[in-house]
């Protein structure tokens, strides 16, 4: 590694020495209890597509904890941020464009 | 120029600051990671896409299926915070503590990884597999899963293509953090492991060829040791992090989706 990479890795490092562990523990902690719900939740008999909609969106919760604090993507500048935050999320939520087809199957050839 | 090699401080104030802020071996993992997250996207996708265009799509995860699920999803949680304090171990130069919570982090993978194993092998018997499978030798399949291949075999190639491919990650995150933690000395280690799981598996078993992967990355990490052997600091510690948090976070998509989404309610 160059010496402007050593740099970087100094200064990131350093960082680092100022994030608490107890923060670490609470995320941990809050995964595993948004886990228990979800769960729960698949017991409840519910109507798929809530049950899909709450599954989710703890699912997207669970997953900004994950990023932001043990990826430390929180930390990051915000130009980190945007850019990889916001292509993946494009990139993504293009994809949903296949789903219409997949209603469309179920009702092939029914006018 | 001298005088800033020796303080690199000096040199990286020198030029310009990076544009992302950070070292580039993070941010190439971070595009690795970008491009790995679209592979996912697609999966879960294709696998939302036969659910959705399946009238009846099967819910075979029973209680014990569900309590397996949860408990693996304790382990990669558990796994992702003894690498975070891993990660905090090596910036503090705490080079003992970092070992230990690396080796940590690789039991938690390495029992996800067998719950997985078991969980995909129960299936097989069942009679849940794919064509390319070999057959379970004296062993009918249940009624439940008797048709399920024939009838919706959507079902069987999403979930093993999707399971299979993070099952794939986490094994090889397992190994990657090997070599972190240990270096060469995780080589002899890895071998032993293909051996193991090459011999105790039976020949009918997809584990019994899916072993050969620890063969392959025993050699890819032998060259990798050998032609470029270094002791790794803690910006390798952090990069291996990003990609051990990645499978983590893959996780909390397949778990819901895959599993809580097709819970056999009785």
């Amino acid at each position: 590694m160059d010496a402007i990479q050593v740099a970087l890795a100094s200064r990131v490092a350093e960082q680092h020495r100022h994030h608490g562990k107890g923060q670490f523990f609470w995320v941990w902690g809050a995964l595993l209890v948004m886990t228990g719900i979800e769960v729960y939740l698949a017991y409840q008999n519910m109507d798929p597509i809530r049950m899909l909609s709450i599954l989710m969106g703890l699912s997207l919760i669970k997953a900004g904890l994950i990023i932001a604090y043990f990826m430390h993507m929180k930390f990051e500048v915000s130009r980190m941020k945007w850019l990889t935050m916001s292509s993946l999320l494009a990139c993504l939520a293009l994809m949903c464009i296949f789903f219409p087809d997949a209603f469309r199957i179920l009702t092939l050839g029914v006018k | 120029m001298s005088e800033a090699v020796a303080h690199p401080q000096a040199l990286a104030e020198t030029y310009e600051p990076s544009l992302f802020g950070t070292y580039s071996k993070k941010i190439g993992m971070w595009l690795f990671l970008l491009s790995d997250s679209l592979t996912f996207g697609a999966l879960l996708y294709a696998y939302s896409y036969g659910r959705i265009s399946t009238p009846h799509w099967p819910t075979p995860f029973h209680s014990e299926s569900i309590r397996n699920a949860t408990l693996m999803t304790a382990f990669l949680l558990t796994s992702s915070l003894t690498m975070v304090l891993a990660v905090r171990a090596s910036v503090f130069g705490n080079a003992k503590a970092q070992r230990w919570w690396l080796l940590a982090t690789m039991a938690c993978g390495t029992a996800f990884v067998i719950l997985h194993g078991q969980e995909w092998s129960n299936l097989i018997a069942e009679g849940l597999t794919l064509p390319v499978f070999p057959s379970v030798p004296h062993h009918t399949a249940s009624v439940e899963f008797a048709d399920v291949a024939k009838t919706v075999p959507q079902f069987p190639a999403t979930f093993f293509g999707l399971t299979g491919m993070h099952m794939l990650h986490v094994t090889l995150g397992v190994i990657y953090l090997g070599i972190i933690a240990l270096r060469r000395t995780f080589i002899p280690i890895l071998l032993g492991l293909w051996l193991i799981a090459w011999l105790a598996t039976p020949a009918y078993s997809p584990f019994h060829y899916g072993a050969h992967v620890l063969l392959a990355a025993a050699i890819v990490c032998g060259i990798i040791v050998w032609l470029k052997p270094k002791v790794y600091d803690s910006s390798d510690v952090e990069v291996a992090g990003l990609y051990w948090h990645f499978v983590d976070l893959v996780w909390m998509f397949i778990f819901p989706l895959v599993y809580l989404m097709s819970t056999r309610i009785i």
